[in-house]
């Protein structure tokens, strides 16, 4: 491992893997935690509950398509709602920089609030510590949020029912977030309407889960992108995922962005996105449930779980080649959540 | 993307290749020299496209992995200088010098900011020298070839002309056509050149004349999209096939014979050529530009002078002959094991843009 800690160990790839690896779990002994699944999911005498929890340094604090504030709430809900869970109660600590204003202040907390009641979630704890100016960049947000399984679902961050023959699905435009986020950057003179996908996915999971059975797994796509989700499924289950790069929904000022600045669009982050491997039986019943809903109305089925190419993603490029996908290795963009 | 989805089309791309297939018959190595270009023949899985008689090799048109090691420690020198701001493109803070990197001399404190481009370095030297009044010295990293010498020599004449006495450039920039030769010269097996866009819209392509003429190996300049670089591999096939040598365009939308007269001009005014050390090539006569003496105040060579580490070269890395085409990423013992893009040992796995880092995220199996 590197002496210092470096921006990459941030990046949600092979950098932060490692870190947690040789470090955290060297001294951490959980069973649950040694799963590092987006929610720690265990049992009580009544019910399996979900457990996360995130922190949020996102830079600028206010960007295209959301906040701070709205993204602690999305960011949190979500790592549950991926789970199977029903998000119920959040933590939010706020550590604020001397001389941040108050009005900034509230804008994060009115937009927290909001966007609580939309996913009906409650805030009940937190706490604030104030650090010396040029010690934090104006506020940082650490939650954390409870969710509870309903009972007929099953843990979906697991991934042992994945089999050859499931299907890919993702329930909508990749991207957006990180694009939205880097554009909205003053030091980055480049204007676009680029808006983050920044939205809770707890009501839409719920929909498909309650309606249909046969969903497998379930992750968000955020730092990373969309391939250190499917490197990770093929990876842990030893088998390959054959994805088809023209069915990818991608905006159209994203790709350009991306295009322009040498981004490769499957590393970017998503903050209102899952990725979602279920049954080939029922990929076609998913995808008419999630395209009845807003957040889902560009769902598209983007590949699927193979004996071929074991442990390995293989996507096939819009103009017809074939190429391997890899988890991202350096940092593509820093503080972007 | 209208404007670049005509350049995707995978009836096009069929037909190019169907064309390519039905007159290739020779057993062929053709170079891409640019790593642009490297980039997306791995992204789009070109080669799998491709009948096996047709291989295509990387050549050593990456400007952040024909940097010297010497170049990184001197960098990381000024870095650790209290008075200097380093101003760089991303891709240089992983590149390992001989016992650090500018990624972990910023991790250390060092004030090292990304720019995307020289106006961005010139706007923060001229916000230190105005709102905050302070001594130091802002240094940006000039790398790359001829496409953004001509950047780095406006920045320099900007700075000159506003009187920005805290901004210097640390030159690092090299010229194409050296190289190329250089590597013929060097006996590397090859039978074509795809030849870079970019720098080709700056020089034009008069500079590459002599090596159709001189060494009989034909010279496409090829654009970067799918679509172009089939084009450029059947002009390239077809010139062989039928035993021709010269130079052609197919990046016409970008490209024109004389270049951009402009860029050229400024480059001649601010720097010279001198003999440059390229990683694996070692040092090529006239192949890198320095900041000529009227510009002197502001080139960082001239006016920091700071104590530099002994260089020390990597064991067991052979970045060099794979710049050259000689050998292929998996030919390397450290190839994925010891060296990988998150822990680089050679430079060819630093850059997005490097044959190694390229081979390891598109096409390792």
């Amino acid at each position: 491992m590197k002496k210092e800690v470096l921006i990459a160990h941030g990046s949600g790839g092979e950098a932060s893997q490692t870190l947690i690896k040789a470090l955290f779990l060297k001294y951490f002994k959980s069973s649950i935690l040694k799963k590092l699944t987006d929610s720690a999911v265990f049992e009580t005498d009544t019910s399996s509950l979900a457990f996360t929890t995130d922190s949020f340094v996102v830079d600028p604090i206010f960007f295209q398509g959301g906040d701070i504030g709205k993204l602690a709430v999305c960011g949190t809900v979500n790592d549950i709602a991926v789970s199977g869970a029903v998000p119920k109660y959040l933590s939010l600590s706020f550590i604020l920089e001397e001389g941040f204003p108050i009005k900034d202040l509230e804008k994060v907390v009115r937009s927290i609030a909001k966007e609580a009641e939309k996913a009906e979630v409650e805030i009940v704890t937190g706490d604030t510590k104030v650090v010396d100016k040029g010690k934090c960049d104006k506020v940082f947000i650490n939650t954390a949020g409870i969710g509870f399984f309903p009972k007929s679902v099953a843990n979906m961050g697991k991934m042992v029912n994945i089999r050859p023959g499931d299907v890919v699905i993702i329930n909508g435009s990749i991207a957006d977030h990180g694009m939205a986020v880097l554009s909205s950057r003053q030091d980055f003179d480049i204007e676009s309407d680029i808006q983050s996908d920044c939205a809770c996915l707890n009501h839409l999971i719920q929909k498909v889960l309650s309606q249909i059975e046969g969903v497998k797994f379930m992750r968000d796509p955020t730092r990373g992108g969309l391939a250190t989700v499917l490197v990770e499924i093929a990876s842990s289950t030893n088998l390959g995922v054959e994805i088809d790069e023209k069915s990818i929904p991608m905006k159209e000022d994203v790709e350009s962005l991306c295009e322009l600045l040498g981004f490769d669009p499957l590393y970017i982050a998503n903050e209102g996105k899952f990725v979602m491997v279920v049954d080939k039986s029922i990929a076609e019943k998913v995808i008419g449930i999630l395209h009845n809903n807003k957040l889902g109305k560009d769902s598209s089925i983007i590949g699927k779980v193979t004996e071929k190419y074991n442990g390995k993603v293989v996507l096939n490029t819009a103009v017809g080649g074939k190429r391997i996908v890899d988890m991202l290795t350096g940092e593509q963009l820093p503080r972007i959540c | 993307m209208d404007y670049i989805s005509e350049y995707r089309e995978t009836k096009k791309i069929e037909n190019i290749v169907e064309k390519i297939k039905a007159i290739s018959t020779k057993k062929v190595r053709l170079m891409e020299v640019c790593g642009g270009h490297t980039m997306v023949i791995f992204r789009f899985g070109i080669k799998s496209l491709l009948p096996d008689n047709i291989e295509l090799i990387s050549g050593p048109g990456c400007p952040v992995c024909v940097t010297s090691r010497k170049y990184i420690d001197k960098a990381v020198a000024y870095s650790r200088l209290e008075d200097v701001i380093i101003t760089t493109f991303g891709d240089l803070m992983k590149v390992p010098g001989s016992s650090s990197s500018l990624g972990q001399e910023k991790a250390r404190g060092a004030d090292i900011r990304i720019v995307y481009s020289i106006m961005d370095a010139i706007k923060i030297a001229r916000e230190i020298q105005s709102k905050h009044n302070s001594e130091k010295k802002v240094v940006f990293l000039g790398i790359g070839f001829e496409t953004t010498a001509p950047t780095s020599a406006a920045g320099i004449k900007i700075a000159k002309k506003e009187d920005l006495s805290n901004f210097l450039v640390y030159s690092a920039h090299k010229l194409m056509p050296p190289a190329m030769k250089a590597l013929i010269d060097e006996k590397v097996k090859l039978n074509g050149y795809l030849a870079p866009g970019h720098v080709s819209t700056v020089t034009g392509s008069k500079i590459y004349d002599f090596i159709a003429k001189k060494y009989n190996i034909p010279v496409v300049i090829a654009g970067f999209e799918p679509v172009d670089i089939l084009q450029s591999i059947y002009l390239l096939i077809k010139q062989i096939e039928e035993n021709k040598f010269k130079v052609q365009i197919q990046y016409k939308r970008a490209v024109k014979p004389e270049g951009n007269l402009k860029a050229q001009k400024l480059i001649q005014e601010v720097f010279e050529p001198r003999d440059d050390w390229w990683r694996g090539l070692g040092v090529l006569e006239n192949s890198g530009l320095k900041i000529r003496n009227k510009f002197e105040e502001y080139d960082a060579e001239e006016q920091i002078k700071v104590k530099v580490e002994k260089t020390v070269e990597p064991k067991g890395c052979i970045c060099g002959q794979i710049l050259k085409g000689v050998k292929c990423p998996k030919d390397c013992k450290l190839f994925g094991k010891v060296c990988k893009p998150i822990n680089p040992v050679g430079a060819c796995m630093v850059s997005s843009e490097g044959a190694c880092a390229a081979y390891y995220k598109y096409n390792r199996v």
